[in-house]
């Protein structure tokens, strides 16, 4: 190899990458001018309490995931039972749901005065403090509502790891006289653990960093702590400090993900063995694995949609108004540009990775990947300092050297929107490219090097066919997630730009929940089509 | 090549989203943080009353500044519009408003709802008192604000999180007229109150208060008006009734929905004009009613529906006090643990 090609994938990864992170550090930044006063302030009252409901809402979180993820997985890879094919994209729906519209919806049904309270009160004859009834608004609630929303990460990765589990291993463990249960918990589970632990820290960083979920049920968590320090209290140091600390956690999580995966690099086969076939179950357990299967389909999706339409139905006419189409266009629109972005960023990093393993690639990108754990807000707000100040230096020379003021030439547009997206999701599209990458082996690029075929035909034809799958859901996943993404879009769209999740987020921010409810019903609407799709390419990848 | 279609989606995507905003001779540029609906209308009769064309971005309060302050002398803005004091004193200790100078304005609005330096304009007011449930609270128990850390009240108050700017306003309220310490004695004594820990917005706490988990609901005049112009939640929010406390002392607590011109306004006499706009008589009625607020300018009705929670004297306290004094009100809250 010649030495200036080692170069040029350091610099073509370095630069993107540093942008990238340009956002998280310069609000790091300010944590080496520390705001004493406010710190002290912040330890002595409130920051025990983020700390341990941050910990707690991420770690339920990551067990409610794992628990209805991986077990939803595993029956509908292992067995045969009515319903199946449609239950396992039905698994995957609960992705179109935002998580502060599921968390609205539940608290309508749920709340004392919503209507299952109300009618076990009128049924009973109860009043007030004669029974017990959990109360959704708490730290609990939070964790079941992000749980029922971020599982299907879990599923995703899971079902396709008990798939690719061949039948010989099955044999084998029934050989060394395991029973079903015992493969499942001696086999099964630890052969899918990078997979199901992939997952696992997706969800747990969309824990840390959700803010919408639990300022509505009023649980202190880092994300609201930055909020009130940094606007209420007016110190973006101490707000930096909280975020740097918030960051710290996630790096920890990132770190015991990597290492978790550290010996099974490349341990898949390439050529695929014989997949094992769906065990077949008596009539009466059938309906019993349908019925557990469509439990967490019931709660993360069809009866909070049912919900939101019963809202919207009353008054969809009045709430239609000529600008729909338009905020449906420029959502779904939004989006795909987003998606088309982020992937190919994590392509580029990804086969940097690959090809140069040296600590100058990987940390950049590792750095540019935290973004995932980080509120939009905060985000937004990194990316608009910078590209600000740009702005401020570019016009001042333009108006110097040729007496044209330029303006606000990339924080006014959709440039600086397009920028905090993929520094928000670069995690999602990076995992599922660098999971397909791993399942390449370098022996196959030379035994097709060796057959004769150029490395842009190696790319062709063995890369592309085998990739495709991981890009083509990492497109879907961050299609769904910009789809519904608020804060960002919030602060930084232009002028006369909006967007369902905006319509939604004003109504919603006024307390006016059932007129709320049209557009967050079109952001589920619209998020169904590539989660359809995605089931379609996770289905696919099995046959071909 | 399979590439060709992508880059073809991508470049049409691009471009439809890239269009700026066509240029007009006459326009105002508005960051506001009160949501398009309660607000377009108005702006609409605005261009239709001058010719001027108004570009709108919607967006979180203090994200709006932050984007101003960052912008800097490149902003577009004209004009910000907030949905609070509190964020419209953020907005001019960050030096991104300017003082102006309008007659009209002046006269127009009463001085303690107006910045003396002319920064900001209230456009509208709304008062947070006391919702009781007849029945349980006769309005003889209920006196002013500091009763409420009284330990009769005890497990009988709903109030949402201090996290939402109305309770800092309020509190930095109680502490520009007592001080720090009586403030925070009685916050403390206001959670040791509560009937549950702080969660959802005002409607919650008054839907609470209706169906039984508390006896007062702290919350804002809009929000009970809003639920009582709604065909759903009528019902419950006619089971509560505004008590107006401290009458015979400081007055209810108010606060405002207001504008001020941006600090690098390009359209600075139009952004003036379209304040001055909003404090005529038939704009006003029309955008305090639209939020169920009441008009700051004087001789202008406030609506039926309002009328019917009663006259009440408001605290004469001018509000950039209550800007000032927030992050203090934070720490007062975080202190006697009103999370």
């Amino acid at each position: 190899m010649l030495p200036f090609k080692v170069d040029i994938w350091r610099w073509s990864v370095l630069i993107p990458a540093l942008l990238l992170a340009m956002p998280v550090l310069v609000v790091f930044g300010s944590v080496f001018s520390p705001d004493i006063e406010v710190w002290r302030h912040l330890r002595q009252t409130v920051l025990a309490d983020y700390i341990v409901n941050s910990l707690v809402l991420a770690l339920g979180t990551g067990m409610g995931t794992l628990a209805i993820g991986t077990g939803a997985a595993w029956l509908v890879s292992q067995y045969q039972f009515v319903g199946r094919r449609v239950l396992q994209w039905l698994l995957l729906l609960p992705l179109a749901m935002p998580a502060y519209i599921i968390a609205y919806t539940y608290t309508g049904m749920l709340d004392f005065a919503g209507p299952v309270q109300s009618g076990l009160r009128a049924y009973f004859g109860w009043a007030y403090g004669d029974y017990w009834f959990p109360e959704i608004r708490s730290l609990g609630g939070a964790i079941l509502m992000l749980s029922l929303v971020l599982y299907p990460y879990v599923y995703m990765l899971a079902r396709s790891a008990f798939r690719e589990q061949s039948a010989s291993m099955l044999e084998a463990s029934r050989t060394l006289g395991f029973s079903p249960r015992q493969h499942f918990w001696k086999v099964a589970l630890p052969l899918a653990r990078p997979a199901l632990l992939t997952g696992v820290a997706l969800a747990m960083m969309e824990a840390f960093a959700d803010y919408g979920t639990v300022q509505y049920f009023g649980v202190a968590t880092f994300t609201t702590g930055i909020f009130r320090t940094w606007f209420g209290m007016g110190s973006q140091e101490g707000a930096a400090q909280l975020a740097a600390l918030l960051s710290s956690f996630v790096l920890v999580l990132l770190v015991l993900e990597q290492w978790s995966r550290r010996k099974i690099r490349y341990f898949f086969q390439g050529q695929r063995q014989q997949i094992s076939a769906l065990r077949p179950l008596t009539p009466g357990r059938q309906v019993l694995v349908a019925l557990l299967c469509l439990l967490p389909v019931l709660f993360g999706f069809i009866i909070p949609a049912i919900q939101l339409a019963s809202w919207a139905l009353p008054n969809w006419l009045t709430l239609l108004t000529a600008d729909f189409g338009r905020l449906i266009w420029n959502s779904f629109s939004l989006a795909a540009l987003a998606a088309i972005v982020s992937v190919m960023l994590a392509l580029l990093f990804g086969y940097a990775s690959r090809l140069r393993r040296d600590p100058l690639v990987r940390l950049p990108v590792r750095l540019a990947a935290l973004g995932y754990a980080i509120p939009g807000t905060v985000i937004a707000i990194g990316v608009m300092l910078p590209l600000a100040w740009l702005d401020r230096n570019i016009d001042l020379l333009a108006e110097q050297w040729f007496d044209i003021r330029t303006g606000l030439l990339l924080s006014g547009t959709l440039f600086a929107l397009l920028l905090a997206y993929s520094v928000r999701f670069l995690a999602v599209s990076l995992h599922s490219v660098e999971a397909g990458l791993e399942r390449i082996k370098p022996s196959m690029d030379n035994a097709a090097r060796s057959l004769g075929a150029s490395p842009l035909q190696v790319l062709r034809r063995v890369h592309v066919p085998l990739l495709r799958g991981s890009v083509l859901t990492a497109l879907m996943l961050v299609f769904v997630d910009v789809l519904k993404e608020l804060p960002a879009t919030l602060i930084l769209r232009p002028f006369n730009f909006n967007t369902l999740a905006v319509r939604t987020y004003e109504l919603a921010s006024d307390e006016r929940l059932a007129d709320a409810a049209l557009p967050a019903l079109a952001i589920v609407c619209v998020s169904i089509i590539p989660v359809i799709l995605l089931s379609r390419t996770l289905d696919n990848s099995r046959g071909s | 090549m399979r590439i060709k279609p992508t880059l073809l989606i991508v470049s049409a995507l691009a471009s439809a989203l890239f269009s700026a905003v066509s240029a007009m001779a006459s326009e105002v540029n508005i960051y506001s943080a009160r949501q398009e609906e309660l607000i377009k209308p108005l702006l609409d009769d605005f261009t239709k009353d001058t010719g001027i064309k108004v570009n709108l971005i919607t967006g979180k309060p203090d994200e709006l500044i932050s984007r101003l302050a960052s912008e800097g002398r490149n902003s577009p803005a004209d004009v910000l519009i907030s949905t609070d004091v509190g964020r419209l004193y953020r907005a001019k200790t960050q030096g991104v408003l300017q003082s102006i100078e309008s007659e009209k304005l002046n006269t127009a609005i009463p001085a303690e709802l107006r910045d003396p330096a002319g920064q900001w304009y209230g456009l509208t007011m709304r008062a947070r008192p006391i919702m009781y449930v007849p029945g349980k609270v006769s309005p003889q128990e209920l006196s002013t604000y500091a009763d409420l850390a009284s330990p009769k009240w005890r497990g009988r108050i709903c109030i949402r999180s201090s996290d939402n700017i109305y309770n800092q306003s309020m509190v930095a309220g109680l502490i520009a007229h007592e001080g720090v310490a009586a403030a925070e004695q009685w916050v403390k004594g206001l959670v040791a109150n509560f009937a549950r820990p702080p969660r959802g917005g005002d409607r919650d706490q008054i839907s609470a208060a209706a169906s039984g988990v508390c006896d007062i609901a702290i919350a804002n005049t809009y929000y009970l008006g809003g639920m009582l112009a709604d065909s759903e939640q009528r019902a419950t929010a006619e089971k509560v009734k505004v008590f107006w406390p401290d009458q015979a002392g400081n007055g209810v607590h108010v606060n405002i929905s207001g504008a001020g011109v941006a600090a690098y306004a390009p359209n600075k006499a139009n952004a003036v004009r379209l304040l001055e706009y909003m404090v005529t008589e038939q704009a006003q009625q029309w955008y305090a009613e639209q939020n169920h607020e009441y008009p700051v300018v004087q001789g202008v009705q406030a609506s039926e529906l309002l009328q019917s929670f009663g006259d009440f004297k408001a605290d004469q306290l001018n509000l950039d006090k209550l800007g000032e004094l927030n992050g203090e009100a934070i720490r007062v809250m975080d202190r006697a643990g009103w999370r």
